[in-house]
Parts: structure tokens; sequence; C-alpha cells
């Protein structure tokens, strides 16, 4: 029973990983004032780009970097039309999503021939599982021994780096003056204008932000939990992750359980496939698919609790006329 | 950038900006074929000729056009009223369970030409309740249009999987599809339009729903401009504080928008279904639902312009499949990039070259900025 609950939960924390990355990225860029539906082709193309660039050089580090660097240059091309030319912010996104499947399959293609795959990683052009210390000796403590060893111990480093983030970036929004421009520029551009503070170069900062976390979580996909990058791999992981930013009503620890909930009924939906339950009898694996979709629009829909976006949001700043 | 920006002649608003754009985009996408090794030209032409090279690509190219005017007008409508419906993806897909329940109840009944109307009118109101529930929680509860639209996309491809591998599968069949429809739900071809001009089209799959969106590119361009509801819209999309002043019902108009909406991205459902494949399969709509915001983007949301955006992504689909043919480099997902960089020209960066043209405007003929010259206030 533990042993189950213990590798359900394991689950749980690995498909929540990309999730919660390219949340926090998120969070970035929409507590600045740019919304950014592109997270999904950010993540893509950083994926992409990283098992790409960690199949040629062999090296796991090299992919992390070049996953950032993509992922940066793309968020960078939605910084570039929402704040320099003032244009939709959602249209942005949404070009940078299709910019990003379309190339990925494309330039899979041509440059590995495996059909839009990149070739398997394995060794050094991989992140490995980290082993914490005295995880196999404690193993046969029961219960907490299993806790550490298969729950605690055991993932990539990527993993514990995105839940770190978590505390990083609470500290990052709420306790230093960066983040309280950051939400201030969010809220009210005009005020951190008047105070002499350049709005465009915050935003820039943020949006920077948010291409380097989402060019970890596609990293993360495709070097860490996967040995490689299939076509499509994100599958909506980015919209998920838009999902529970708003669950979790634009803040860094409400984001963290929400993407831990969204991905333990990723998580629990694969294991329980086909299952029966008391009561209810078989829940069709696809309703439990469209869970986080459905919660989401409950909860826009002011049922649990109420999710106000920065103010800001959306609007692109004109300094003067 | 303080100084507003001049006006430029109309010709040149809606016709050399767009055209600038959009060769911009060809311009990055030509980069992306060099990237891959071929040579861009000669997939421009290859592409060209697979397009309208014979009876049989036109054929195909109008075919694919006709989902991209339906869904194309879908996101015009809304953009007009101020909305983004990103859900036309969802709205067409769940539509198609409306045609293909009409199909399987009446294709042994019915002739097509009864059917057929039956199929219009279940599809767009289909897809019009899938809009509603956005349209409704955005007008009355704030909730932004653009996330729940985004949301019930993939909710309408859980329900459709559910019920293609489900219910809508006969017992006999292992692929996840509907029976196939008897007579009475197959439309009839359109072939011989251009069989009558001397072109041969084989088994191209144009079918009467093209003559349906174009009638519809019609209505919309009636209710757009020519009625008090498309002035409404209009009015709301310009300015939704001018709208409330005018009396304009805020949550009634964010409503009936989304519907109008939804029931043309719906009847696209028409097309693949009926028209072609005589049965529903899994992701029929492929893409099509966001094909239609580049689209409208590159249509600048009038049908004059959607028309022929819808026709030039036919283009890019059906050359694009030869194309695939010719340079195993280049699969149709070119198209995805394609209309991702047009959604970023035409659209997000859609006034980046604005400056620079008003600039050359007013020092080759400053009488057409409409300003007076020697004030200055050229851009």
């Amino acid at each position: 029973m533990v042993d189950a609950l213990v590798q359900l939960l394991d689950a749980t924390i690995r498909v929540s990983v990309p999730l919660l990355l390219a949340c926090l990225a998120g969070l970035y860029s929409e507590r600045a004032g740019i919304f950014d539906i592109g997270l999904e082709g950010k993540m893509l193309a950083g994926a992409f780009a990283g098992a790409s660039a960690a199949a040629v050089s062999g090296s796991a580090w090299v992919g992390l970097l070049v996953a950032i660097l993509t992922a940066v240059f793309l968020a960078l091309v939605h910084g570039f039309a929402s704040i320099t030319h003032r244009g939709n912010q959602i249209v942005s996104g949404v070009a940078i999503n299709f910019i990003a499947a379309g190339s990925t399959i494309i330039l899979g293609q041509a440059w590995f021939q495996q059909g839009g795959r990149t070739p398997p990683l394995s060794g050094p052009a991989r992140f490995e599982p980290i082993i914490l210390p005295g995880a196999d000796a404690l193993r046969d403590v029961p219960v907490l021994g299993i806790i550490y060893s298969e729950l605690l111990s055991g993932h990539s480093l990527l993993v514990y780096v995105a839940f770190l983030m978590v505390p990083v970036t609470w500290w990052v929004l709420f306790r230093t003056r960066f983040g309280l421009r950051l939400r201030a520029v969010g809220e009210n551009p005009a005020a951190v204008d008047t105070a002499g503070i350049s709005v465009t170069w915050l935003r820039y900062r943020a949006v920077i932000l948010t291409g380097v976390l989402t060019g970890a979580a596609g990293a993360y996909l495709a070097v860490a939990q996967n040995a490689g990058f299939v076509k499509d791999m994100t599958a909506g992981k980015g919209y998920i992750a838009l999902a529970a930013l708003i669950f979790a009503k634009w803040k860094p620890v409400p984001a963290m359980y929400a993407c831990l909930l969204f991905g333990f009924l990723d998580a629990a939906s694969i294991r329980f496939q086909g299952a029966e339950w008391p009561l209810v009898g078989r829940v069709p694996v696809q309703l439990i698919n469209a869970l986080p979709f459905i919660l989401t629009v409950i909860l826009l829909a002011g049922f649990i609790g109420k999710a106000i976006p920065p103010r800001a949001g959306g609007v692109p700043y004109v300094k003067e006329r | 950038m303080s100084a507003p920006f001049a006006r430029l002649p109309r010709w040149a608003d809606y016709g050399l900006v767009p055209v600038i754009n959009l060769f911009v985009a060809f311009l990055v996408a030509g980069v992306v074929v060099l990237l891959v090794g071929e040579n861009p030209l000669e997939a421009a032409g290859i592409l060209v000729k697979g397009a309208f090279g014979s009876g049989q690509n036109i054929a195909y190219t109008l075919y694919y056009a006709t989902n991209f005017i339906f869904t194309g007008l879908a996101v015009a409508v809304a953009f007009h009223c101020g909305l983004f419906n990103i859900g036309g993806e969802g709205q067409a897909y769940i539509a198609g369970l409306g045609v293909a329940l009409v199909s399987l109840g009446f294709d042994s009944v019915l002739p097509w030409w009864l059917t057929f109307p039956l199929a219009i009118l279940t599809a767009a109101a289909m897809g019009a309740a899938w809009a509603f529930i956005p349209a409704y929680l955005q007008a009355k509860r704030g909730s932004h249009i653009v996330i729940t639209t985004i949301m019930f996309n993939f909710i309408a491809a859980s329900v459709m999987v559910y019920l293609l591998v489900g219910p809508l599968k006969p017992a006999s069949s292992m692929a996840p599809q509907t029976r196939d429809f008897l007579d009475g739900a197959q439309l009839p071809k359109l072939g011989w339009l251009l069989e009558a001009v001397g072109l041969s089209v084989r088994s191209a799959p144009l079918n009467v729903s093209f003559l349906l969106a174009l009638l519809m590119a019609w209505v919309v361009w009636v209710l757009i401009w020519r009625t008090k509801l498309g002035y409404e819209m209009r009015t709301f999309g310009f300015s939704p504080k001018a709208a409330r002043y005018a009396g304009i019902s805020e949550a009634r108009i964010i409503v009936v928008a989304m519907l109008i909406s939804g029931a043309l991205a719906g009847m696209m459902a028409l097309n693949p279904i009926m028209g072609d494949q005589h049965h529903m399969t899994l992701d029929f709509v492929a893409g099509a639902g966001f094909v239609g915001i580049a689209v409208a983007l590159m249509g600048r949301s009038h049908p004059a312009g959607i028309v022929p955006a819808a026709i030039l992504f036919g283009m890019l689909y059906q050359g694009g499949a030869e194309l695939a043919f010719e340079m195993p480099n280049i699969s149709r997902d070119m198209i995805v990039i394609i209309q991702g960089l047009v959604i970023l020209f035409a659209g997000a960066l859609e006034h980046m070259f604005r400056p620079a043209i008003q600039t050359i405007f007013a020092s080759i003929s400053p009488r057409s900025m409409g300003v007076p010259a020697p004030k200055g206030k050229g851009a």
C-alpha cells in the first residue's frame, strides 16, 4: 500500500516538474504585465534544441544551455512584438506556438532523418538521477525509508532545481527591489515610469526569465525525463501550466500545489487506466485528462474563489502621446 | 514615437502594408527552407505548381480553402467585437458531432439536399453552443475568453476521443471513427465547375460546402457592415465604453458575437465530414481552427480579404503536400511555420513597418498623407 502510494507520488513529481518550471516562467512574465500563451511553444523549442545539442555534443549541460538560449530567443521575439511594438500579446503567443510546433518537426526531420525524433541520448548526454546520501542504507527503514529513498532521492538535478525555484521565485518577487518593481509594472506601469524606472527594460527582463525557465522545462522533458525529443512532446503541458498559473492566482507557492495537483491527475490517470471504482464504476481516462481544464474553467467562472490577473496584463504600455 | 500615426492612403493601408508583412513572413520561411538545405525559390515553384498546376490540384486547393473561409470568418466576427476566439478548433470539432449524428440518423431516409440543411443547422447550433459557455463567462463573470476558449479546445478533444473510441464507433470496427455514411449524407462534388472550363479534377473532394462558405462570407459582410447588430458589434469592439454609453448591452453583444463566431467555426465540419471522408474521424479539424486566426489577421477581418487569404492557405496546404513529395526534407508541417510567421508579422508585428512606410510616403508625396506637409506632421 505504502509502496503503491510512493510510486504514484514519485510519478507525480516527475510529471509535475515541466509544469512547475513553465508555470513559474509564466508567473514572471504575467506578473510584469505580459500575457504569455506561448509557454507551450517555448518549452517545445527548448526541448528540441536541448535534445539536439545534447545529441551532437554528448553533454547534457550543453543541451540545457542551448535549450535555454533557444527559449530566451523566442521570449525576446515575444517581447519585441508585445513590448517594443505594442502588438497584441495573445496573437504573438499564438504565433510563437505555431513557429515552434512547425520548426521542431521540420528541422528535426531534416537534421536527423528519424521522423522528427532526435537520436536517443545516453550516459553524460542525459541528466542522470541523483542518489541522495544514505538512500540505499535507509531503504529498509519502514515507511520513512522508502519515502526518502524512492520519493525524495533518485531524481535528476532539474527536479530539485525546479522545486528550489519555488522559494527562490517567492523571495525574488516579494523580498527584492526587482520583484517589487516587477509586480508594480504589472499592476500600474505608469507609476513605475513616473518613478523613473524603465518599464520596457523591466518587462524585457521578465520575459527573459520566462525564457530561461521554459528552456529548462524543455530540457527536463527531452534530456532528463526522456532520452531525446519526440515530435509534439509537450502535448499541451504549456497550456496546463497556464491553467495552473491561473489556478494559483499568480502566486509561486500555490503554483507549486496547482502543478502537483495537475501532475497527480496525470500520473493517476495513467496508473488507474481502466480501473473500477466503487460507486462510480470506470472513469473514462479522457475525463481525467480534461480535468485540469475543466477545473480551471470552473475557477475562472468564479466558483472557487476569484482569479484576478495582474491589472495591466495584456495592455501594451504607451508612455505618452 | 510620440507623434500620432499619420494616415496612409486607403490602398496602402489595406493593400501595401499587409503585402509587405506577408512578404517578410515568407522571407523568414525561406530562411527555414535554407536551413533544411533546400532551395527556397525552387520550393516556392513546386508549391505554386502543386496548388494550381492541374484541375485536380486547383480543386484540392479550393477544398482546403473552404475550411479556412469558415474558420477565418469565425475569428473575424469575434475580432470585430473585440474578442479573440481561439476556440474555433474545439467548436468545429464539437460541431462535427452534430454533423455526424444528423448524417447517421438521416442518411438512409432523406436525400442529400434535405440532410445538408439539417446538418448546417445542427453544426452551427453545436458550434455556437460550445462557444456559448466561454462567451457567457466572459460577459457575466469576466473570465478571460482567450483562456476559456483554449480550455474548451482541450475539453472538446477529450469529449470527442471518448465518443469516437466508444459510443460512436461501430462494434465491428477497430478504427476510431463512425460508420461510413450512405448517399443521403454525401455532398455532391463541384468538379463539374472546373471541368466546364476544360480541366480534369478526377476525385478531388471540392464540394458544395465551398459555395456555402462563399455565401457565408457575403452574409458576414452584410451582417458586419449593413446591419444594426454589426454596427453594435463594431462599436463595442472599437470602444466598449462608447458602446455602453450608446446603450448597447455588453453581455448581449459579447454572447451574440461569440454565438455567430462559434456557428461559423462549426460549419467548417461539414466540408471534411460530409463532403470528403463520409465518416467522422479523430481530429478531422486538423488545425483548421487555428489557421482561421492567420486567415482573419491576413484578411484584416474583412470577407473580401478572408476569401483570398483562405485560398492562399489552401494553396499552402495542397502545394505543401506536393512539396513534401518532391523535397523529402520538407513536410506539410512547413505550413505550420508559415502560419505562425504570418500570425506574427501580420498580427503581432502589424505596425512594425508602418512608421517607415509613412515616412516614405510623406517624402514622396506629402499631399497623400492627408495632412498639411509644411507643418511636418508626418510620422
